[in-house]
This record gives structure tokens, C-alpha cells and sequence, in this order.
């Protein structure tokens, strides 16, 4: 068995953002590998300064509850999870090429928490056999 | 209770899902295979975690406790 958890990480928001770097951090303290590629709107939330920034929170975030999760997952806590995770375990983070060409970004825009720039091929080929996840 | 000698203790009070579980992690990191380290955490998910982790990374639940909302678990580095 492939154990490889591959992440798709497309959406910006704090909440979203969160969830990633939760399901990342738990692989890793099982001990499996983690890939996350950033595109678009979660390349946006890791370019370099814009980390702690306020990301809101997606479309489904219900009024009663948005402070709750905003105060849990916002103010950058997603990428102290991330960072954490990634001292534990083997958590790669890699920015899709597309969308860093799309946004007009270089790797040094963006936060060092993210490792380097890959395409789609790369990404399939290192998630082998492994689950792939879309958030 | 068995007389367990304890080589780290970590406080995981009050720390949501996945935190418990990494604070062990890094606790691991820090003892010989063999020793020990306790836990306590407040995170009602923590049983499942922690049975789930020791069963993936090797290392043993050797005792599991709760009182009053915290919970205790001592684990063995394999």
C-alpha cells in the first residue's frame, strides 16, 4: 500500500486552509508522507507577508458560527500547523507552475514554507499510487 | 496502577485535533526506544487518535485513563 496522502490545495480561505494543514498534520504524525500542491486561490494566501493576513472564510460558512472558526483557523494558525507538520514528518509543499505563471508570481513571492514549483506530471507521478485529496 | 517510569510529560490540555498527536510525535522524537512518555489531553478525539497512531507508527498505548474531561494516555517508544 502506497501510504502517499497527496492534497490539492485550491481553495484560499482560512476555514479551508485549516482543514489542509489538519489532515496534513495528522498524516505526518502517522508517519506518511505528505505532497500539497497549492493552486490559485491557496497560492494566493502563501505568498511571502500575506500568510497571517485575514483570508475569510468559503461561500458554505454559516453567520452563527464564522467567528468561531475564523478566531480557530485565521490569523495564520493554518500555516503554524503546516509548519509544525512539516518539522515532524515529510510534508512537501509545491506551488503548481500554471497557476504561479497565472498570478504572475516567482518562488521568492511566495512564504518558506513552500519547497518549489511543479507541473501536473510531476505531481501524479510523486503521488504514485497513494489517495489524492481536493480542497 | 503499574509503577511506569515516565521520561517526558506532555501537556496537550486544552489543544484541538491534530495537536495532541503532534505534541506526542515530537516528544518521541526526544527518548530512547523502550521509554515512555505521558500525555494528558482534553480533546474527546484523542482516544481514537491515539489508538489509531500508536497502530500506525509502531509505538505502544501501554495504559489509557479519563476522569473529569481529561484524558491520559502513556505511551511507549517501539
Amino acid at each position: 500500500m502506497d501510504e502517499t496522502i497527496s492534497i490539492v490545495l485550491f481553495s484560499g480561505t482560512d476555514d479551508k486552509l485549516q482543514s489542509a494543514a489538519v489532515l496534513a498534520a495528522g498524516a505526518a504524525a502517522l508517519g506518511r508522507p505528505v505532497k500539497i500542491l497549492l493552486q490559485y486561490w491557496a497560492l494566493e494566501a502563501f505568498k511571502a507577508g500575506n500568510v497571517a493576513a485575514d483570508h475569510g472564510l468559503s461561500a458554505e460558512a454559516s453567520e452563527a458560527s464564522s467567528a468561531a472558526v475564523a478566531a480557530r483557523a485565521g490569523k495564520g494558525n493554518w500555516a503554524e500547523t503546516l509548519r509544525q507538520a512539516k518539522e515532524l514528518g515529510e510534508v512537501d509543499i509545491q506551488a503548481c507552475s500554471l497557476s504561479m505563471d497565472v498570478l504572475k508570481l516567482e518562488q521568492s513571492d511566495l512564504d518558506s514554507l513552500v519547497d518549489g514549483v511543479e507541473g501536473v506530471a510531476s505531481f501524479y507521478i510523486n503521488a504514485g499510487e497513494g489517495q489524492i485529496l481536493f480542497i | 496502577m503499574a509503577n511506569l517510569e515516565i521520561k517526558q510529560k506532555v501537556d496537550a490540555s486544552g489543544l484541538s485535533c491534530p495537536l495532541p498527536i503532534l505534541r506526542a510525535t515530537q516528544a518521541m522524537k526526544t527518548i530512547a526506544a523502550g521509554e515512555l512518555i505521558e500525555v494528558t489531553a482534553t480533546d474527546p478525539g484523542s482516544v481514537k487518535d491515539f489508538a489509531a497512531w500508536s497502530a500506525a507508527t509502531g509505538n505502544t498505548l501501554v495504559e489509557q485513563d479519563s476522569s473529569n474531561g481529561k484524558f491520559r494516555f502513556v505511551l511507549r517508544h517501539k
